[in-house]
C-alpha cells in the first residue's frame, strides 16, 4: 500500500535528461583551467623583465604576425557559432562543414604558431635562454597545447557525428566543445594583450 | 648481456644502486611488505575473489564503494605515514651532542618530506573526500554523484600517485624538499636525483584526480538535490562539502601550474625558479603557498561540518544558527583566498605587504570562532548523549582552540620572525590538523560507519583509540611547542643541547600512546567485523539522525532511494519521523543507473606508468604510455552504452526484504 | 531532480554583433601599438581597456554568459574565478615586487627593474 503521507515521496518520477548536469560539469572545469593560465599569467607578470642579458619583447616578437594569428583565431571562434547554429536548426550536414573549417583554422593557428617559435628559436631566444623566454614560450605553448587538444576533440567529434548524427549526447559535447573553444578565445585576448602587446609598449 | 647504451635506453637511469641494497631498514622493510603483499594477494587468488573484487569494487561508479576503497586508501597511508612520524620521533629522542642517532640527514630529511606529503596528500584528503563521497549523496537525497564514472577515475588516480610515493621508497629516492617540495633545495642542480621528480609526478597525477572529484562533487551539490531542497534546506555537512571542493577546485590549478613549471626547470632546462638567467626561486614559494594555504581549509571545512551533524543529533536539537554557520563557511572560504603569504613572512616582502597578509589572517579566525560558539549554544541545554561521536567533538574543541590561538599567535609578523620554521610552527599545524581534521575523521568514521556496512564499531576499543589519540597527542606535542618556543628549528635530525632532550623523549612517549590509539583503530574494525551480529543495527537509523542518509537502509541499496524524497524542512529525515511520513512500500518504477567500467583503472595505471617512465627517464615508457593514455581516453568517448534500468521487481523484492527487516527489529 | 532549464535559441545576429565588436577592439590596440600614435599611458590603458571590454563580448555574445543560465550558477562561477584569478595575478605581482625589491641582488646579468 502507498504510505499515508505521500507528500514526502517524489511517486511519480518526471523524466530528467541523462547528462543534464555535463553542461554546467564542464564549465566548472573551465573554471578550473582559468586558474592555470592565472598562474601561467602570475609567472610571465613576475619574470617579464628577467632577460638575464638575452632578448627582450621588442627584439622578438612581430605584431603582424600575431595580429594574423589573432585573426584566424577570432575567425574560427565565429565559424564554431555558425556550426552551433546549423546543430540548433538540425543541420547535420551543415553542422559537419563548419567544424571542418573550425579545425583547419585551429591547425593554421597551430601551425602559426609552431612556426614563430621555431624561428625564435632559430634566432637564439629559446625557452631555456633566460626566465622572460621560458615564461613566454609556456604560456603561449600551453594555450596552443590547449587548442590542438580541441583539434583533436574536433576530429572525433567529426566521426561520431558521421556514426551517429546530431543525437543528445553529441550535442551536449558540442556544446562542451564550444565553451572550450571560445574560452580559448578569451585566454588569447589576455595573451596578444599582456604578453605580445604590452611586451612591446612598455 | 646488455651494451651500456642499450640499457641506458631501456632502463633509463635506473640500475641496480636504485634498490636499497645496501639500506638495512629499508631492505627489511621490503621484505616485511613484499610478504604481507604476497600473502595478501594469494589470499585473494586461494578464495577466487579478483573477479569479485574487480566487478563490485575495482569497477564500480557507485559513490558508496568509492567512497569506502578512498577510506581503506586512507587508512593504510596512515600506517606508512605515522610510521614515518615514529622514526622521526625515535631519531630526535635520541640525537644529542656525540649520538648522531639512526638516521643521518639524506635519509631523514626524506622521510619528514614523504610524512608530510603521504598525510595531507594520500591521507586527509582521501579520508575527506571518501566521507563526503558516501555521504553527500545520501544527504541530498540523489542516488549518485553527477559524473560517476569520473567518481571512479579520481579514485583510481590518486592511488596511481600512492603507488608512485611507495615505490620511491623501495626503487630510487624520495624527496628531500619538505611536503612541498621546495626549491631551491630541488633545483635539477641540487636534486639531480628522483625525488622531486617523484613527488610531482605522483601529486601532479593524483591531482587531476582530487580537482575532477571536486567538479564532480560541486556539480552534484548544485543539480541533484532532491526538490524541495532549496540551498539553506541542505545539511550543513552539504554546505562545508560544497565550500570545500569549490575551494579545491579553485587551488589545485595553481599547484599543477607551481608543479609544472619546476618540471619543465628540471627536464627542459628552463629558467623559473633557478638561482640563475633571471629565473626567482620565491615565485615557487608563493605560488605553492596559494594552494598551500586554502587546502588546509579543503581539509577542515568539512570536518566543521561532520561536527555539525554530529552535535546537532547527539544533543537530539536542530543546529544552532544554522545560517550564521552557512555565512561563516562562505566567509572563511573566500577569506582563505587572502592570506598566504602568512606562510613566508621572513621571505622579505617588507612591511606594508606583511600587515596585509598578517590583518587577513587574524580576521580568518573570527568566523571560525562564531562557528565553536554555534556548536557551544547547540549543545546548551540539549539532552547530550556522549557516544563516541561526540566525545571526539568535544575534544576536538579542547584541543583545535588552542591550536586556532597559536596560529593567532604566529599570525602577527614579528611574532612570526621569531618563530617561523620552529617547532612552535610544527606543533601549531599539528595541533589544528589532529586536533581538527584527524578527530573529526574519528567522528565522522565512527558516526557513520554503522550506515556504510550495517552494524556499528565496537565501543570498547573506540573509546581505547579516542584516549590513545587524545592523551598521545597532548603528550607528544605539548613538549614540542616549548622546544619552538625555545628556539628549536624544525627538519632537523641531530641537536646539540642536551637540555632539550628530555622533551624530546616525552614527545616520542606521545607518539607511542597515539601509535596505541592507531593500533586500537585497526583492531576496533576487526573486532567489530567479528562481532557484527552482536552490533548489528536493521533499522537504519541507530542515532536518531535527522538527515536522509538515516533513511535508507544500512547499507543502502545501490540505488540509495526507491523513490526520491520530497523535502519541507531542514532536518528533512527528523522531518519525516515527526511527522509520520510513512515509507512507501509499493509502487515502484524502474530506476536508472550508470554501468560500471575498467576505463578508471586502465587510464590510472597508465599515468603512473608515464610518471614512473619520466621519473627513471625511460622514454620510451613515457610517450608509449602518454599515447595509450589520449587513444584509450579517445576510445572511451566511443562507448555510448554507459547506463541501465534496475527493473522495478528487483526494486520491490529489496524494499521488501527492508520491511520485513524494519517489522522484525520493531 | 531538476529538469534542464531551456536554453534560449542561439542567433546568428549575436555571433555576428560579437565578431565585429571583437575585430574592432582586436584592431585598435594592435594599430596604437604598432604606430605609437598616443603616448605611452594612454596607450597601455586603451590596449588594456579594449582587451577587458573584448573578453566581456566574448562572455556574452559567444559563451552566453547570463543571469539566468544553470540557474546563476554560470555567472556565480565566472564572476568568482574572475575574482580569484585576479588575486593571483595582481597578489603575485605585489608580493613578488616587494620581494624582489628586497631580496634580490643586482648582477650586471640582472636586466629586472
Amino acid at each position: 500500500m502507498a504510505a499515508e503521507n505521500t507528500g514526502f515521496y517524489v511517486l511519480e518520477e518526471e523524466h530528467h535528461e541523462t547528462g543534464s548536469a555535463t553542461l554546467l560539469g564542464f564549465w566548472i572545469y573551465l573554471m578550473s583551467d582559468a586558474l592555470i593560465f592565472a598562474t601561467l599569467f602570475a609567472t610571465f607578470g613576475v619574470l617579464r623583465t628577467s632577460f638575464a642579458g638575452g632578448p627582450s619583447p621588442r627584439e622578438i616578437f612581430e605584431l603582424p604576425l600575431v595580429a594574423l594569428n589573432t585573426g584566424i583565431l577570432l575567425v574560427s571562434s565565429i565559424t564554431y557559432g555558425f556550426a552551433m547554429i546549423a546543430m540548433q536548426d538540425g543541420k547535420l550536414g551543415g553542422t559537419r562543414a563548419w567544424l571542418a573549417i573550425t579545425g583547419l583554422l585551429g591547425a593554421a593557428f597551430v601551425g602559426v604558431e609552431l612556426y614563430e617559435f621555431a624561428s625564435l628559436i632559430h634566432e637564439g631566444a629559446t625557452p631555456q635562454t633566460s626566465a622572460f623566454l621560458s615564461a613566454f614560450f609556456t604560456l603561449v605553448a600551453t594555450h596552443g597545447l590547449h587548442v590542438t587538444f580541441g583539434i583533436i576533440w574536433l576530429v572525433v567529434m567529426l566521426v561520431q557525428l558521421q556514426q551517429r548524427g546530431l543525437h543528445a549526447e553529441n550535442r551536449r559535447r558540442l556544446m562542451c566543445l564550444s565553451m572550450f573553444w571560445h574560452f580559448l578565445d578569451v585566454v588569447w585576448i589576455g595573451v596578444f594583450t599582456f604578453v605580445y602587446l604590452l611586451g612591446v609598449v612598455a | 648481456m646488455f651494451d651500456e647504451p642499450v640499457a641506458k635506453a631501456i632502463f633509463g637511469r635506473l640500475t641496480l644502486e636504485s634498490f636499497p641494497i645496501h639500506e638495512p631498514i629499508l631492505l627489511v622493510t621490503f621484505i616485511v611488505v613484499a610478504l604481507l603483499g604476497l600473502g595478501l594477494v594469494g589470499a585473494v587468488t586461494k578464495f577466487r575473489l579478483w573477479g569479485w573484487l574487480w566487478r563490485e569494487w575495482f569497477t564500480s561508479v557507485d559513490h558508496k564503494k568509492i567512497g569506502i576503497m578512498y577510506m581503506i586508501l586512507g587508512i593504510v597511508m596512515l600506517l606508512r605515514g605515522f610510521s614515518d612520524a615514529l622514526m622521526m620521533r625515535a631519531q630526535q629522542a635520541i640525537a644529542f651532542g656525540a649520538n648522531e642517532g639512526y638516521l643521518n640527514a639524506h635519509h631523514y630529511d626524506q622521510i619528514f618530506s614523504a610524512h608530510g606529503t603521504i598525510m595531507i596528500f594520500f591521507v586527509a584528503i582521501p579520508l575527506i573526500v571518501g566521507l563526503v563521497n558516501y555521504v553527500m549523496p545520501l544527504q541530498i537525497g540523489a542516488r549518485d554523484v553527477a559524473f560517476p564514472f569520473l567518481n571512479n577515475l579520481s579514485f583510481w588516480l590518486t592511488v596511481a600517485g600512492a603507488l608512485l610515493v611507495m615505490i620511491s621508497l623501495f626503487v630510487g629516492e624520495f624527496s628531500r624538499g619538505g611536503w612541498l617540495n621546495y626549491v631551491p633545495v630541488t633545483n635539477l642542480q641540487n636534486s639531480p636525483d628522483t625525488g622531486p621528480d617523484y613527488y610531482l609526478w605522483a601529486l601532479q597525477i593524483a591531482g587531476v584526480g582530487t580537482t575532477l572529484s571536486a567538479i564532480n562533487m560541486v556539480t552534484t551539490i548544485i543539480k541533484m538535490r532532491a526538490p524541495g531542497m532549496g540551498m539553506m534546506k541542505m545539511p550543513i555537512f552539504c554546505w562545508t562539502a560544497l565550500c570545500s571542493n569549490v575551494l579545491a577546485i579553485a587551488i589545485f590549478p595553481v599547484l599543477t601550474g607551481a608543479f609544472a613549471l619546476l618540471l619543465l626547470d628540471r627536464y627542459v632546462g628552463t629558467n623559473f625558479f633557478t638561482n640563475d638567467l633571471g629565473g626567482n626561486p620565491m615565485m615557487y614559494w608563493n605560488l605553492v603557498w596559494i594552494w598551500g594555504h586554502p587546502e588546509v581549509y579543503v581539509l577542515v571545512l568539512p570536518v566543521f561540518g561532520i561536527y555539525s551533524e554530529i552535535t546537532s543529533t547527539f544533543t537530539g536539537k536542530r543546529l544552532f544558527g544554522y545560517s550564521s554557520m552557512v555565512y561563516a563557511t562562505v566567509v572563511i572560504t573566500i577569506l582563505s583566498y587572502l592570506v598566504w603569504l602568512h606562510h613566508f613572512f621572513t621571505m622579505g616582502s617588507g612591511a606594508s605587504v606583511n600587515s596585509f597578509f598578517g590583518i587577513a589572517t587574524m580576521v580568518i579566525s573570527i568566523p571560525t570562532g562564531a562557528k565553536i560558539f554555534n556548536w557551544l549554544f547547540t549543545m546548551y541545554r540539549g539532552q547530550i548523549r556522549f557516544e563516541l561521536p561526540m566525545m571526539w567533538v568535544v575534544a576536538f574543541m579542547l584541543t583545535f582552540v588552542v591550536g586556532g590561538m597559536t596560529g593567532v599567535l604566529l599570525a602577527v609578523p614579528p611574532a612570526d620572525f621569531v618563530l617561523h620554521n620552529s617547532l612552535f610552527l610544527v606543533a601549531h599545524f599539528h595541533n589544528v590538523i589532529i586536533g581538527g581534521v584527524v578527530f573529526g575523521l574519528f567522528a565522522g568514521m565512527d558516526y557513520w560507519f554503522p550506515k556504510a556496512f550495517g552494524f556499528r564499531l565496537d565501543p570498547f576499543w573506540g573509546k581505547v583509540t579516542f584516549w590513545g589519540w587524545v592523551i598521545g597527542y597532548w603528550v607528544a606535542w605539548t613538549p614540542i611547542y616549548i622546544v619552538g618556543l625555545m628556539g628549536t628549528t624544525r627538519r632537523v635530525n641531530h641537536f646539540d643541547d642536551p637540555s632539550l632532550q628530555i622533551w624530546f623523549v616525552i614527545a616520542a612517549l606521545g607518539a607511542l600512546i597515539i601509535l596505541i590509539g592507531i593500533l586500537a583503530f585497526v583492531i576496533q574494525i576487526a573486532v567489530s567485523i567479528i562481532n557484527r551480529e552482536k552490533l548489528r543495527d536493521t533499522t537504519g537509523d541507530p542515532w536518531n539522525g535527522r538527515t536522509l542518509e538515516w533513511s535508507t537502509s544500512s547499507p543502502p541499496p545501490p540505488y540509495n532511494f526507491a523513490f526520491t524524497p520530497q523535502i519541507h524542512d531542514l532536518d528533512a529525515w527528523y522531518d519525516m519521523k515527526d511527522r509520520g511520513a510513512g515509507r512507501p512500500t509499493s509502487g515502484f518504477i524502474p530506476i536508472h543507473m550508470p554501468r560500471n567500467t575498467g576505463a578508471g583503472v586502465i587510464l590510472s595505471g597508465l599515468a603512473m606508468a608515464l610518471g614512473f617512465g619520466m621519473i627513471w627517464y625511460m622514454w620510451w615508457l613515457a610517450a608509449l604510455s602518454a599515447f595509450a593514455l589520449l587513444g584509450y581516453a579517445i576510445f572511451h568517448t566511443f562507448n555510448y552504452n554507459r547506463d541501465y534500468h534496475i527493473p522495478a521487481g528487483e526494486i520491490a523484492a529489496q524494499e521488501d526484504a527492508r520491511t520485513q527487516l524494519l517489522a522484525a527489529g520493531a | 531532480m531538476s529538469a534542464a532549464a531551456p536554453h534560449a535559441p542561439l542567433s546568428r545576429r549575436v555571433y555576428l554583433i560579437g565578431f565585429l565588436l571583437s575585430v574592432a577592439l582586436t584592431a585598435i590596440p594592435f594599430w596604437l601599438a604598432m604606430t605609437g600614435a598616443l603616448d605611452k599611458p594612454a596607450t597601455i590603458f586603451a590596449i588594456v581597456g579594449c582587451a577587458v571590454i573584448q573578453i566581456l563580448v566574448h562572455t556574452v555574445c559567444f559563451l552566453h554568459v547570463n543571469t539566468t543560465s544553470e540557474s546563476g550558477w554560470t555567472l556565480m562561477a565566472y564572476v568568482f574565478t574572475a575574482v580569484l584569478v585576479l588575486i593571483v595575478i595582481t597578489g603575485s605581482m605585489w608580493i613578488m615586487y616587494h620581494l624582489n625589491a628586497n631580496m634580490m641582488p643586482m648582477t650586471a646579468m640582472d636586466g629586472s627593474s
